[in-house]
């Protein structure tokens, strides 16, 4: 909580920072504006309109400022902490990163409990009397003990360094507004090219969008890595990747001495490739035989009626699929199973599976759809003409020449089954063993995944990191699939078009 | 339908092969009827399972809508609420109120108010949060503290269960919740209009509570609400962008067909991956706040990004050529033809695909949960940096919570999202329908 009031703090100045400089570049645009509607037309138009004038002014003052604040802001926090950081003590220093690090956030917390502070009350801080802690307690700050007097002053230190950074942010920051305005006003003239100028900004703007999807890769492919290359330093890969025994042993995480647990990927695996093969065995004949008569057999009027219905299912969001098996699905399977004399358990395979498959239908349905449609009609003319049946040419033509792009569609409707979290978190339970018995819980990676993150462990714990090793191989898993999917229905597309 | 398979010894060969070729017409209609029946069945079992999922929220649901509530005509006693007379705000807070509205209750009942046995069996048709509309109502009119006045007070979720009729009263009475005694007083309150069903503003405004009758989506209303605002910031110019450069600008070599693959990959990996990378990025390395709207946001229109370059390039690739040549032929750069003529007019495709990718991320629960989104937070957020749920988390939370109570809180607020999603949903339809433009 206290966290975040200290993160509004900053958030509010910089961001009034940022208005005060987005108020000068719209100065910035006025001005520009007036000055090109003013140049004479003496030695004919003007090469730019008088807006694009405005708008590089604009683009002057705003940008680099905006960099420079960005960056500013990224850079100082660590600069600073490392700067208070040399303040401390050489016998501080001398310690363990751990106790360092313990020792570097009660620096900051009583940093942040000052800024409470009145001027007066610190200038009595600074005399070293030992009044700080019952100054904290009157604001609602307790501290756990005295803070030691190199700690009040590394505290200090860090609230000084804090302001000036503040200060000097703010006047580099609307200098260099002001510089860029003055910069961009002068520029305004007859034969000066601002339209171009302006769009090769707005066209490095563009390109620079299209580089976040890549971004984004490569960030969750590091994010994972670093952890993953971390939890791989605990626990030695073939325990991971060959281990039979999931037991990651929560109770004993971080007491000294305790055994580290199993953390074998072998179970969850089994699990996420058995509740999927189930869940495809629901949805692969319902999805293809609806695409096959909608596509075959249904009049225009049906086919537009029930092809966005059924894609109705895969706009419920997973978290509804899961409610449903959970409270409807599963215990509907455990009367049923108990009236024939069979246990199932309320969350199980063939729950998670089920509800699983009737989502994946629309995504089997609606893809191999489009491909059958793609086949070309001059195939099936053929086959009628040599007598075939409806049904025997599309059993015969029609599928065949379908069949990658229906195996594109059915591996990416796998690749969903194998990512999906909700369902199996609320249906499929969490006991992690090697099973064929459909009518008990399994569990999946995603669902440890959730597990293993939702406590409370510290983040350097074997328990927690191993969801990052989970994520990363679910990542790897389904990015195959998916590459592979698209290949083929994309191949499968071009090769009639 | 072979040579080799006409018997020898039938009456002629034309009329033989003809009864054979007759023989299997008829098997290869029936194979083709079955075929055909195999298709509509698949569809019947489909929509019939669309069908069975609505049907079985819905009617655990819509109860929800209601609650039972009782109508008491509460004393503001001078010396419960205000001993020392000075009316000071901390007295009025931790007054009993508790104790005046169970003697209401017990007024309306009409027990004896000095048995102690009926006072508390009395008081546990009560919800424990009955005590906020009085509190509330006697902080904003302090003169009519001394004055009796009628009051609508949340009763028990197990009373609620009652008026409701979804509570099993042949259970023994030893492990029920309510006692024969309690029953009774609860047929009598309904019959005398003391106990009456109202519509249920508190599941659209209370926050987090572990009593299932006091417990609502306010706040994770506010929370997604956030979420959708910062997917709407900041995926929808760096979609259209990417978008524009990718169709418009991009020259086709290496880097854009990688950037082209890399956007549809990202399209269908795990949403649980992209909560990995904002717990990894935003949090651990930004040091934003957990379970801050804000990175439930981020996360989000990382998730929603592919959604709308996709979407955003169909619609831009369908605007006609002919319209970019004759604006460069008038002597627009391209710049100008793209921002001043292909833009607009592919703005209807641009919005549906928007509105359908927010749909998506607005049902998305799994990246939040990765977050720290899965909080009790019972105050309303004021800003994206605050602590806040989301509707779906707040779903998945009620979900798992062990009060029977709150299955039907749970199918209340699924019901919510789902009119949510609908409606954006036939908003997109609406919008395609009408701006659409075939060329």
């Amino acid at each position: 909580m206290r966290a975040s009031v200290e993160h509004t703090v900053t958030f509010v100045s910089t961001s009034l920072l940022l208005l005060l400089v987005l108020g000068l570049a719209i100065l910035g645009f006025v001005l520009g504006y007036m000055r090109a509607r003013a140049i004479p037309e003496t030695a004919g138009r003007p090469h730019s309109r008088p807006g694009y004038h405005g708008w590089f002014v604009f683009i002057t003052t705003l940008l680099p400022a905006v960099f420079l604040i960005a960056l500013w802001s990224a850079a100082a926090p660590p600069l600073i902490n490392s700067l208070v950081k040399a303040e401390l003590p050489e016998r501080e220093l001398s310690k363990s990163p751990a106790e360092l690090s313990l020792t570097i956030s009660t620096v900051q917390s009583l940093a942040r409990g000052m800024e409470l502070l009145s001027p007066g009350q610190i200038a009595e801080v600074r005399t070293g009397k030992p009044v700080l802690g019952e100054m904290l307690e009157a604001k609602g700050v307790p501290l756990a003990s005295a803070p030691l007097p190199y700690l009040v002053s590394a505290a200090l230190k860090q609230n000084a360094l804090t302001s000036t950074s503040g200060l000097l942010k703010t006047v580099v920051g609307l200098a260099l507004a002001i510089a860029g305005l003055v910069f961009g006003y002068l520029r305004v003239g007859h034969a000066f090219r601002a339209r171009n100028n302006v769009e090769g900004v707005m066209l490095a703007g563009l390109a620079a969008a299209s580089t976040v999807a890549i971004l984004t890769t490569v960030g969750i492919v590091f994010s994972m890595l670093f952890e993953t290359i971390h939890f791989f330093q605990h626990v030695p890969m073939s325990n991971f990747f060959f281990g039979t025994v999931w037991d990651p042993r929560f109770s004993a995480a971080g007491q000294a001495g305790a055994s580290e647990g199993q953390f074998g990927l072998l179970p969850l695996l089994w699990g996420t490739l058995y509740i999927s093969l189930v869940a495809l065995i629901v949805a692969v004949p319902i999805g293809l035989f609806s695409a096959i008569y909608m596509s075959e057999y249904a009049s225009r009027h049906v086919r537009t009626t029930v092809k966005p219905l059924l894609e109705v299912l895969a706009g419920i969001p997973t978290i509804v699929y899961g409610f449903f098996a959970l409270i409807t699905v599963g215990p509907f399977l455990r009367d049923a199973g108990a009236a024939l004399g069979l246990d199932i358990s309320a969350t199980s395979v063939l729950t998670a599976g089920l509800v699983m498959g009737i989502m994946l239908i629309p995504f089997v349905s609606s893809l191999s759809d489009d491909i059958i449609n793609a086949v070309p009609q001059s195939l099936r003319d053929g086959s009628y003409g040599l007598g075939a049946t409806k049904s025997e040419t599309i059993r015969r033509v029609v599928l065949p020449a379908a069949l990658p792009g229906i195996v594109g569609a059915i591996m990416l409707a796998a690749s969903r089954a194998i990512g999906e979290t909700m369902i199996v978190v609320l249906a499929a339970g969490i006991a992690a063993k090697l099973g064929w018995n459909l009518f008990e819980p399994l569990t999946t990676i995603t669902v440890k995944i959730v597990s293993q993150l939702t406590g409370d462990l510290e983040f350097n714990s074997p328990q927690t990191l191993v969801a990052f090793a989970l994520g990363l191989t679910l990542f790897c898993f389904t990015l195959a699939l998916n590459i592979y999917a698209l290949y083929m229905v994309r191949k499968y597309r071009e090769q009639y078009e | 339908m072979t040579a080799a398979a006409i018997p020898a010894d039938n009456a002629g060969p034309v009329a033989n092969s003809r009864s054979l070729v007759e023989q299997s017409l008829r098997r290869r209609y029936a194979a083709e009827a079955r075929f055909k029946a195999y298709g509509i069945a698949a569809i019947v079992i489909g929509l019939s399972f669309l069908v069975i999922v609505f049907a079985s929220i819905i009617q655990r649901g819509y109860t929800s809508f209601v609650q039972s509530e009782f109508r008491l005509d509460v004393t503001l006693d001078k010396d419960v609420i205000d001993p020392s007379g000075k009316g000071e705000e901390s007295d009025l807070l931790i007054a009993d109120y508790p104790l005046l509205i169970q003697d209401a209750l017990i007024k309306a009942l009409k027990l004896d108010p000095k048995s102690r046995v009926d006072s508390r069996l009395a008081g546990e048709l009560l919800s424990s949060n009955a005590d906020t509309t009085v509190r509330n109502y006697v902080l904003a009119n302090r003169g009519e503290i001394g004055k009796t006045v009628p009051f609508w007070v949340l009763a028990h979720g197990n009373v609620d269960s009652v008026v409701k009729g979804a509570f099993d009263r042949s259970v023994p009475e030893a492990r029920r919740k309510l006692n024969d005694k309690q029953l009774g007083w609860i047929d009598q309150a309904v019959a005398s209009g003391a106990l009456a069903k109202r519509f249920n503003t508190g599941l659209f405004t209370f926050g987090a509570s572990s009593q299932p009758e006091s417990a609502g989506i306010g706040v994770a209303l506010i929370g997604s609400l956030f979420m959708m605002l910062t997917v709407m910031l900041l995926a929808v110019p760096i979609g259209v962008a990417a978008a524009l450069y990718l169709e418009e600008f991009a020259p086709r070599n290496r880097i854009t067909d990688i950037i082209e693959v890399n956007i549809n990959n990202l399209a269908a990996v795990p949403s649980i991956v992209f909560g990995i990378l904002g717990l990894a990025v935003f949090i651990n390395f930004m040091g934003l706040p957990r379970s801050a709207s804000i990175v439930g946001g981020l996360v989000l229109a990382l998730m929603t990004l592919p959604t709308i370059i996709i979407a955003t390039r169909a619609a831009i690739a369908a605007v006609p050529p002919s319209i970019r040549e004759a604006a460069l032929g008038v002597g627009a750069s391209k710049m100008q033809s793209i921002t001043h003529h292909v833009l607009p007019l592919a703005v209807p495709g641009i919005l549906t695909g928007t509105i359908i990718g927010l749909a998506k991320a607005l049902g998305e629960t799994a990246p939040l949960l990765m977050i720290g989104m899965v909080a009790f937070v019972v105050e309303y957020p004021t800003t994206p940096l605050e602590p806040a749920t989301a509707l779906p988390v707040q779903i998945y939370m009620w979900a798992t919570a062990a009060e029977r109570g709150f299955v039907e809180r749970t199918s209340g607020a699924t019901l919510i999202l789902l009119a949510f999603l609908a409606c954006m949903n036939i908003l997109a339809v609406i919008l395609r329908r009408r701006f659409e433009r075939r060329w």
